[in-house]
């Protein structure tokens, strides 16, 4: 490996399994009822937030849904904020009022993320047009799921940025599920990237969420998009959810799917993976500073305080 | 022997029945055939009713919505279903602009015999955008039915009284009334749109609950027995129409009146209700408060979550302030026996 790409895989990897083990935290934190707020998880997920993000620059801000983790974390959104968050602590990143669901670190470019689907994508799409305006060489990436393809919001959101040629990514991260609804169940063919090309948008489907071809994708397009010479791209990134749609578990005791339908995915892990691509000692050290990290940021999370009763009124309006 | 059932499973006999009275009956709507069947609520239809008649649809609530509409349109009474009423937001257009108008616009040519199923969800971190309580919106727009049943008899009542009605009936159904038991019949019944029910009899104040807020009214009732204070507690059950005369009644008798609204107060049933009562001269020497959501999003930290919500505890002080306006400041104590209500019933 040169001495590049050794440098990429490290961070790359750092990033993947940092994701994993903060997730994997949760779940085990999760049943002693400290984080009293729903959590959906992207445990399985890490490599399309992470390949993503990795091909951003700072300045480029992100969009995404309410299994925001990955996407936030990825971006660079603090930890100790997020776990504070999720335990509802006066310390965290909306200071308790948002919860898992709804993450926030514009520090990072991280502009929010939305438990009602698909109500981010036209927003994405008028800060892009922000962007363009103010003529930032900046970019915005807009994350989503499959379900929310479903939605109007979607459709009139993506026409509107082909048309307006702005400055984003749409990022779908194709989990093949909406809750328990397969995506065949409602909707007639896996077409996705053929619906969005009709728009005039260029789209590609990536399989087995590989990270590496996320990252290669998105750096060359963000390039493109950046110096203004192309409008919209789009990426179905193809990947599995490995726990339950809410909550700490796996879920394959219910009918709706199996163990086997997510075992690509499993073999295609691309933490172990990674792990695999770099010599020993390296990955070592990456897992030890990252494992002290997470513990830190559970501490601080524990030793923060509740919001006092007045925040519940702060911030209703923005002073003048 | 009376039989007791939970609120889902009154929900769903009252589904069952309707849909095996009348094939024009469908069950639609996210997640009404996956495994958790809108908790329970739609436990066993698919099997006996088939995919026609039962079936998941894709993330397009205002779509599906209008999809609803024009199947009512075309003489088949739908029941759409929404997890959270928040996602009834997404479908506001069809809902207002068409459902609503269809009978009256047309001067009575069409009419849209659907209902629209709604969960309100509360605790554990739901937060701003899957907590929210939108009926006062819809109560401001003529052409739409609201329910919202309290008990599990209430609960089977209504929903087969608005599966037969020939219009839109909102049916609001708070998640934390899943957990109530009660009395409720095996045969089929209906209960009718815009009759209150007195869910607990007193005369020094009356208090009127919506949806969950009532189970609340019932604990505060409880409380303020202690002090020797006798609540009488309302739940007008339907919304639109709205039972006056049943409030009228115990207010005149009580001079005392808490609405407390499952939703922010302005604009909301107890700014109705005590608007009604402001606007009839016998009634002016009632007293009137009104409580609510405070009037914030709802956050997901418990400590703030406890400060936004009415409950129990908040309206036995309100009421006790207002009955003893001179005397020292009173709270209860949380009891946990208190707490507790379930509905023996019968009505
Ligand atoms: C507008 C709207 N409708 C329904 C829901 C309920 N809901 C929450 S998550 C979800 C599934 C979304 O699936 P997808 O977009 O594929 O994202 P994933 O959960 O798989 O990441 C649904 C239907 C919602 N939050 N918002
Ligand atoms: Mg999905």
């Amino acid at each position: 490996m040169t001495n590049n790409k050794l440098k990429l895989t490290a961070q790359i990897f750092r990033s993947l399994y940092r994701i994993r083990r903060i997730e994997e935290k949760i779940t085990q934190v999760y049943p002693m009822d400290k984080i009293k707020s729903p959590v959906h998880l992207s445990i399985g997920q890490e490599a399309v937030s992470v390949g993503v993000c990795e091909a951003l620059e700072p300045q480029d801000v992100v969009f995404g849904t309410y299994r925001g983790h990955a996407m936030y974390l990825a971006k660079g959104g603090d930890l100790k904020s997020m776990i504070a968050e999720l335990y509802g602590k006066v310390t965290g990143c909306a200071k308790g009022k948002g919860g898992s669901m709804h993450l926030i670190d514009k520090d990072h470019g991280v502009m929010g993320t939305s438990a009602i689907v698909g109500t981010t994508l036209p927003v994405s799409v008028g800060y892009a047009l922000g962007l363009r305006y103010r003529e930032s060489d900046a970019i915005v990436a807009s994350f989503f799921g499959d379900g929310a393809v479903d939605e109007g919001a979607f459709h009139e959101g993506i026409n509107f940025a082909a048309l307006k040629k702005v400055p984003i990514i749409f990022i779908c991260e194709n989990n093949e599920y909406a809750i328990h609804s397969h995506h065949l169940r409602r909707r007639l063919a896996d077409n996705m990237c053929e619906r969005v090309r009709s728009y005039g948008i260029h789209a590609r489907r990536i399989d087995n969420a590989d990270v590496f071809k996320i990252y290669r994708f998105v750096k060359k397009y963000s390039m493109l998009i950046r110096s203004g010479q192309i409008g919209p791209v789009f990426i179905e990134c193809m990947t599995a959810r490995w726990r339950e749609h809410v909550g700490p578990n796996e879920d394959f005791d219910f009918g709706y799917r199996t163990r086997g339908d997510i075992e690509h995915c499993v073999k295609n892990d691309q933490v172990q993976r990674l792990r695999c691509l770099l010599p020993g000692p390296v990955a070592d050290r990456i897992i030890g500073e990252v494992e002290t990290e997470i513990e830190e940021a559970f501490q601080f999370a524990e030793d923060s305080p509740f919001p006092d009763g007045v925040e519940l009124f702060n911030d209703l309006f923005r002073e003048a | 022997m009376h039989r007791v059932l939970s609120y889902p499973d009154a929900i769903r006999e009252a589904l069952d029945q309707e849909m095996s009275r009348d094939d024009s009956v469908l069950v639609m709507g996210q997640g009404v055939d996956d495994h958790k069947r809108i908790l329970g609520t739609t436990r066993g239809l698919l099997e006996k009713f088939g995919p026609q008649r039962v079936f998941d649809t894709p993330l397009a609530e205002d779509g599906m919505t209008g999809v609803a509409i024009g199947a009512a349109m075309a003489g088949l009474r739908p029941i759409h279903s929404h997890i959270r009423m928040d996602f009834v937001l997404l479908a506001m257009n069809q809902l207002v602009n068409m459902a609503a108008k269809m009978s009256h616009m047309y001067s009575g040519a069409l009419c849209v015999p659907m209902v629209v199923r709604s969960l309100i969800g509360k605790s554990w971190g739901q937060g701003a955008q899957h907590s929210q309580s939108i009926y006062p919106m819809l109560m401001n727009v003529p052409g739409l039915k609201i329910v919202a049943p309290t008990t599990p008899y209430d609960a089977k009542g209504a929903l087969i009284q608005a599966i037969r009605d020939n219009n839109p009936v909102l049916m609001i159904e708070h998640r934390l009334l899943y957990y109530q038991r009660g009395y409720v019949p095996e045969e089929s019944y209906t209960i009718p749109f815009g009759k209150g029910r007195v869910l607990a009899e007193g005369t020094d104040v009356t208090l009127v609950g919506v949806s969950h807020m009532a189970i609340e009214c019932l604990r505060a009732h409880r409380y303020l027995r202690e002090v020797g204070i006798r609540a009488e507690v309302i739940d007008p059950v339907s919304l639109n129409p709205l039972d006056m005369d049943c409030i009228f009644k115990s207010a005149t008798k009580t001079g005392k009146l808490i609405v407390v609204d499952n939703a922010w107060t302005p604009c909301g049933a107890g700014a109705e209700i005590i608007a009604r009562i402001a606007e009839n001269r016998m009634l002016s020497a009632i007293e009137c408060r009104r409580m609510g959501f405070a009037f914030v999003p709802c956050p997901t930290t418990p400590t703030l979550e406890a400060l936004f919500y009415p409950s129990a505890h908040k309206i036995a002080t309100e009421a006790y302030a207002m009955l003893r306006p001179g005397s020292p400041a009173w709270e209860p104590t949380t009891r946990l026996d208190v707490e507790e209500v379930e509905f023996k019933g019968p009505f």
